[in-house]
């Protein structure tokens, strides 16, 4: 734990985890996860398959329902109050694996569908603020196709314009890269860097580790439901203490 | 390592022998002994079946006159003329024959019906969502001020006068319009989380699917009454209409339900993680991409419908089968059964053949839609 450094105002924190136990029927899937996350704050988790990460993140928008320990994001508690779900997930935005666009609307429908019908945003406005973001995913001539003429690379920054359309105070990414070819691997990260300049707080489950090297404040490995290991991305890829950890690297970093 | 410069191939047509007319009728009917064999038998029947058939329905047929003295002087042909002395019966039922000045009404009724399903099939037509809305909620009540006619201070044509061709277009159609909305419901509530819903809606829907429709009509015919006061006449048209609509809307269910199970998983998620409610999130993503899926189970469960109202018959009322077995038992044209028999299937056909070619031209569509 040699991450934070300086003085912590609780205010700061956007999402805390305490003691996050998760089972699928007897399979425990994640174990006492302890996790504090500060406002503005990158961080990439990593690990091998099956090791809970997507669970992890999907409990935080409460995709995934946990039956033991304590989930705050951004001051509000997850519980099975309905209220406190609507508020948490208008807060928090969720780029996935396979981009997840609705395939019977235009670019700009999909970006414009929650500010209207979640925020009750005026069309008009939300149209206006929907093109900013495609101007900013470096796609606005593409408002008016749909997302099957759209190639993955394209789909995956309008699904990341769309989750910004509802200005959330944080990001979650489930390997945003992972279903693409890879010569289209590095316009998604483009557009993730840039997010992670203008200072947004963002948790990242990503095998990029160039991505992670450059942006990330912390790095989070996960084995079997468990944190094994964190730490700055310098010291998690130079001086890896868990033997686990240093086994995953190795085989990422192999090929 | 030698460099040589590469030069593309040029693309070529494919062989002659696999491709072409020929190569066609080889492969599909000649392609190996039994093949030739029960190419040859295939033939030989329709030389036994199509000759006479054309002989008695076309060549050798009767259509003139105004009574049966054409078709008893050459019995060999059909006698059309039956079909052409009672077409507005057959099309209009009892009612309409009897007052035939009224005949405007229905084919008024139908006109609308006919240009709203137009717009709805011309690919370049806009707000196709508002015209289908209007076709299911509105235009029934159209129909019925037309073709009641008491609404709107007409001749009344009371609904068991209704018939033929138009009282099965009715049963059908009111039976699919009113199914579709608890179809849906039904279909939602079967995949609800909540299992008290999900049990009902699977209750309901097994119920009705397994009833024969004939049992439901017979029943629908004989207990509604029970529960209202006898001097309250209900109407009869109306006991068929519910029973057809809620027995419909269990196949309704159905068929949107397969919609549903093929809607990703990560539609939902990425509605939810969006924070859009239940019914937004099934209103704007859900259900508009399974019923697009599930037209093609739904006009297939409205072709069996169309042709199951011919059971509306047991309730005495005279729908397209009903009123032609009438017309052929009057004793002016007393025998006539089979010419009325095949005018009638004729008609079925007509409906069920473009109803089946709109299906599969659609599922075609939706497929190229989603290949990409
Ligand atoms: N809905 C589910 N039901 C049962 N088991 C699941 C479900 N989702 C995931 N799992 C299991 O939980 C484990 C962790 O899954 P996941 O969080 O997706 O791992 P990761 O994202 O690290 O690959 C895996 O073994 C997976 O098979
Ligand atoms: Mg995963």
């Amino acid at each position: 734990m040699n991450a934070q450094t300086q003085q912590i105002n609780s205010t700061d924190i956007a999402i805390s985890v305490e003691k996050l136990n998760k089972w699928y029927g007897r399979f425990h899937v994640l174990k006492d996860i302890d996790l504090t996350i500060h406002k503005g704050e990158k961080i990439v988790v990593c690990g091998p398959s099956g090791s809970g990460k997507s669970t992890l993140i999907r409990c935080i928008n409460h995709l995934e329902v946990h039956q033991e320990g304590k989930i705050i994001v951004d001051g509000i508690e997850l519980n099975n109050d309905v209220k406190h779900i609507d508020e948490i997930r208008r807060e928090v935005g969720m780029v996935f694996q396979h981009f997840n666009l609705f395939p019977h609307l235009t670019i700009l429908e999909n970006l414009t569908l929650a500010p209207i019908w979640v925020r009750k945003m005026p069309k008009k406005e939300a149209e206006t603020i929907a093109m900013e973001y495609l101007e900013r995913v470096k796609i606005p001539e593409q408002a008016d196709k749909f997302p099957g003429q759209l190639s993955g690379g394209q789909q995956q920054r309008v699904a990341i314009a769309r989750s910004l359309c509802m200005n959330p105070k944080i990001m979650l990414f489930d390997e945003p890269t992972s279903a693409l070819d890879p010569e289209m691997i590095s316009e998604v990260l483009d557009v993730m860097i840039s997010l992670a300049e203008s200072g947004m707080t963002m948790i990242c489950v990503t095998h990029e580790m160039g991505f992670a090297k450059q942006v990330a404040d912390r790095v989070i490995f996960m084995d079997a439901g468990e944190i094994v290991e964190q730490g700055l991305p310098e010291e998690f890829f130079n001086n890896a203490q868990n033997e686990r950890t240093k086994l995953f690297l190795s085989q990422i970093l192999a090929h | 390592m030698t460099s040589v410069q590469h030069i593309s191939k040029p693309d070529r047509l494919p062989p002659i022998s696999q491709s072409g007319p020929i190569a066609w009728v080889r492969e599909r009917f000649f392609s190996s002994i039994g093949n030739t064999i029960l190419t040859f038998i295939g033939l030989y029947l329709l030389y036994l079946i199509v000759p006479p058939m054309l002989n008695w329905a076309i060549l050798d047929a009767n259509i003139s006159g105004t009574d049966r003295s054409v078709c008893d002087a050459n019995r060999d042909g059909a006698c059309w003329t039956f079909i052409k002395v009672r077409i507005v019966q057959i099309m209009f039922g009892l009612f309409y024959s009897a007052n035939p000045d009224q005949i405007w009404r229905p084919i008024m009724a139908f006109a609308i019906l006919g240009g709203l399903i137009t717009a709805l099939l011309l690919p370049w037509i806009p707000k196709k969502p508002y015209i289908g809305a209007f076709t299911i909620f509105v235009f029934p009540f159209i129909a019925y001020a037309l073709i009641h006619g008491e609404w709107l201070g007409l001749k009344v044509a009371e609904s068991d006068t209704w018939g033929g061709l138009m009282l099965t277009l009715i049963l059908a159609f009111i039976g699919i319009a009113a199914a579709f909305p608890i179809g849906i419901m039904m279909a939602l509530g079967r995949q609800s989380d909540l299992p008290i819903i999900r049990y009902l809606c699977v209750l309901y829907i097994e119920l009705w699917r397994a009833a024969p429709l004939i049992t439901i009509l017979f029943m629908a015919s004989v207990m509604i009454p029970l529960f209202f006061p006898a001097e309250l006449d209900f109407d009869k048209v109306l006991r068929a209409l519910i029973g057809i609509s809620l027995f419909q809307s269990a196949y309704t269910a159905e068929a949107i339900r397969g919609g549903l199970q093929a809607i990703p998983k990560g539609q939902y998620e990425a509605a939810d993680a969006l924070g859009l409610s239940y019914w937004k999130k099934t209103i704007l993503i859900i259900l508009p991409q399974a019923l697009k899926i599930s037209i093609p189970g739904i006009v297939n469960t409205f072709i069996t419908l169309f042709k199951d109202t011919s059971l509306v018959s047991i309730i005495a009322l005279t729908e397209l089968t009903g009123i032609t077995r009438f017309a052929a038992g009057s004793l002016e044209w007393k025998g006539k059964l089979i010419e009325g028999y095949v005018f009638a299937a004729f008609i079925y056909w007509c409906f069920c053949f473009s109803m089946s070619r709109y299906a599969s031209s659609l599922e075609r569509k939706l497929d190229t839609s989603h290949r990409n």
